[in-house]
């Protein structure tokens, strides 16, 4: 391999963890608070095809981006609901969001698979930066998301542990009843979070379909929501560790795609498996490695209930 | 205003039974709004869904087919959530109950069906137990959370059966579908008259029996229901939970396989990419309006699949087969967020009123 391909494949690697470190970052808040939200897929199914339909028909890409992340939080908002004030289950809610989600993708965008979509996100080379031996193609030739979405992981970390808001957030997630009593808002923080993070997930569907593909495709976020759910636990709840994990499996997607197009001998539908198959075998060393340094998020999962405190 | 809920004394039964009903109508309310929106008129398509499904004995006969794979997938995952195990895996499972039962047709198709047909059976339930053993080792041993390894797998299997259709087990006079030959005539489920009607739906209904009668009446059954109410309380009874893990999980892959070695034998007659257009995630929804009780899973299956049968039908009047998909979405919000309401009441109050 020449230097030339290794950074042409490293720039594809941000391109393809970038879908992943959106929602991924977006379920890490909602976590973060103690809403488990197992929507990923349905919020990002619904986030692309929103993302899609709005660029289409105003012809302004922006646009659909606007749509994709209003889309996400209004799907996450159902869940937000459930699981908060109505103390719901919060696995079956989830799993509830990614079915519902993937029906009406499919439903709102049957008439539109194949049209062609303009206008679109272009890389825009960083003058200066872009100029830096490999580090520039990989980083600074991109397009505008990718450039927000580093903001979003230095805005995120920043937010987490240096705001008072973000110390809220944790306390939130660690001890409701504790939080509660000095007079944190617990139902707010809940509710922002999840609805964040629902928006995230949206903005990382449209990604694919705006960006990535372009293209509407049905289903074609094809398990990447479980994958960035696990890449939560994987990146132990922080957002550079989660970053760090997007980009390992975006590097695996476009290991898998080049290997495809060299021709390689192992049959495609194996290579297929590879991302799934990992994300299992990254979870389990990560579950083993969180039991001895960072956990999960003491509340998450539980509804938090004052009568019971 | 904000929404408060408050403990009631004693749960209550009227809500237990109502929700379930309520969210089916609150759902396809919510579905009828989107229809007004896609500009057709829900009455009309609702009532082409209900009569394509339930008003013909060709299509109670559809209903029912479709209804066999859920009932089974649903008892299958009924047992899982019971002990609070979230197999959400049953997808992939058909897929590779499937798989296993058409390796055995297509191999050893010369054995007459006495011998054929329960082997079949045998390697697809088999097939489907060890698939369902990966996340129940991993989250017995490691604590790895079962939901995730579970769904998944899904992925892996699903590539796994379109490896084997588009490649190795191909028809090669298939003119290129993706999928494998007939299996020979031995392989085939017993049908009802003129219908598709096959064998399974007995022996589904048979099992909701047999499960009932396990969780409410063995020590086993007892044991799942301990756990499932609280895993602290099992362990210190004595109960080998990570056992329990192991085996559940197991039974629960087997009972999923059932569907797919049902399908293969019963219906296509092949093993073939797209077995199922999602039996596993819809059974999900069935278990849990059905609060996870086997025999009630029988007739709300039968809803389902006429619901499925009705989403077909209704793709002549300009209606998107995703409608199916959105209402089971929507019946399982409506479920879930009923739920609260039979074990509190609602109160409208502000925040100041209450801390008075």
């Amino acid at each position: 391999m020449s230097s030339f391909m290794i950074v042409d494949f490293l720039a594809a690697t941000v391109q393809a963890g970038t879908p992943l470190l959106l929602a991924a970052s977006g379920e890490m808040m909602a976590e973060r608070s103690g809403i488990m939200n197992l929507g990923v897929e349905g919020m990002m199914l619904v986030g692309a095809v929103s993302g899609y339909l709005v660029t289409v028909l105003s012809g302004n890409h922006w646009l659909g981006v606007v749509g994709a992340l209003g889309a996400g939080a209004l799907m996450a908002l159902i869940h937000a609901f459930i699981s908060i004030t109505l103390r719901g289950n919060q696995v079956v809610s989830g799993l509830a969001l990614t079915i519902f989600g993937s029906g009406l993708s499919s439903f709102l965008g049957k008439n539109f698979v194949g049209t062609p979509l303009h206008p679109r996100f272009e890389a825009i080379p960083i003058p200066g930066l872009a100029k830096i031996p490999v580090l520039g193609p990989i980083l600074f030739k991109q397009d505008a998301l990718i450039y927000l979405s580093f903001l979003l992981v230095v805005l995120l970390y920043l937010i987490l542990f240096r705001t008072s808001w973000g110390l809220a957030l944790r306390v939130t997630g660690e001890a409701p009843a504790a939080a509660d009593a000095s007079g944190i808002n617990i139902t707010r923080i809940r509710y922002l979070n999840t609805v964040l993070g629902g928006a995230l997930a949206g903005l990382g569907g449209a990604y694919l379909s705006l960006v990535y593909a372009p293209s509407w495709i049905e289903g074609m976020t094809a398990g990447r929501g479980w994958i960035a759910v696990a890449l939560v636990i994987f990146g132990m709840w922080s957002p550079i560790k989660v970053m760090a994990g997007a980009y390992l499996f975006g590097g695996v997607e476009a290991l898998t795609f080049r290997l495809q197009t060299m021709g390689v001998t192992v049959s495609p539908f194996f290579l297929q498996m590879l991302p799934y198959v990992l994300t299992i075998v990254v979870l389990v060393l990560a579950v083993q490695r969180n039991r001895q340094e960072a956990g999960p998020p003491a509340a998450l999962g539980i509804p938090y209930d004052r009568e019971e405190r | 205003m904000p929404m408060h809920f408050s403990k009631r004394l004693e749960t209550s039964k009227s809500a237990r039974i109502l929700v379930p009903f309520i969210s089916v109508l609150l759902a396809l309310l919510a579905g009828s709004i989107l229809l007004l929106l896609y500009g057709k008129d829900p009455l009309v398509v609702f009532g082409e869904m209900l009569n394509s499904a339930f008003a013909s004995t060709y299509g109670i006969s559809e209903t029912l087919v479709k209804a066999i794979p859920l009932m089974l997938a649903a008892l299958a995952i009924s047992l899982a959530f019971r002990m609070k195990l979230w197999n959400i895996g049953a997808e992939g499972q058909i897929y590779m109950g499937a798989f296993g039962a058409s390796g055995v047709a297509l191999f050893f198709g010369h054995l007459s069906s006495w011998i054929l047909l329960p082997l079949m059976t045998a390697a697809g339930m088999l097939a489907g137990a060890l698939w369902a053993f990966i996340p129940g080792i991993l989250r017995a041993r490691l604590q790895v959370n079962e939901t995730f390894t579970s769904l998944l797998l899904n992925y892996v299997a699903i590539l796994w059966v379109d490896y084997l259709c588009y490649g190795p087990w191909k028809d090669p006079k298939g003119s290129n579908f993706p999928l494998t030959p007939r299996f020979p005539d031995n392989a085939t489920l017993p049908t009802m008259g003129d219908t598709r009607i096959h064998l399974g739906l007995l022996v589904a209904i048979l099992l909701a029996v047999a499960l009932w009668f396990l969780i409410r009446s063995t020590r086993w059954g007892f044991e799942i229901r301990v756990i499932g109410e609280s895993w602290d309380a099992a362990s210190y009874a004595g109960m080998n939970i990570g056992r329990n893990i192991v085996l559940v999980m197991m039974v629960s892959g087997a009972l999923a396989a059932l569907a797919g070695v049902s399908e293969v034998t019963g219906i296509t007659h092949r093993l073939q990419h797209g077995l199922s257009p999602g039996y596993g995630y819809s059974a999900i929804i069935v278990a849990w309006l059905a609060r996870l009780h086997p025999l009630a899973i029988i007739p709300v299956a039968v809803l389902f699949g006429g619901l499925l049968v009705g989403g077909y039908s209704v793709q002549t009047e300009g209606v998107p087969f995703s409608i199916a998909l959105i209402i089971q979405g929507l019946i399982l919000f409506f479920l879930l967020g009923g739920e609260i309401f039979v074990t509190h009441r609602l109160i409208w109050k502000r925040q100041k009123e209450l801390r008075s």
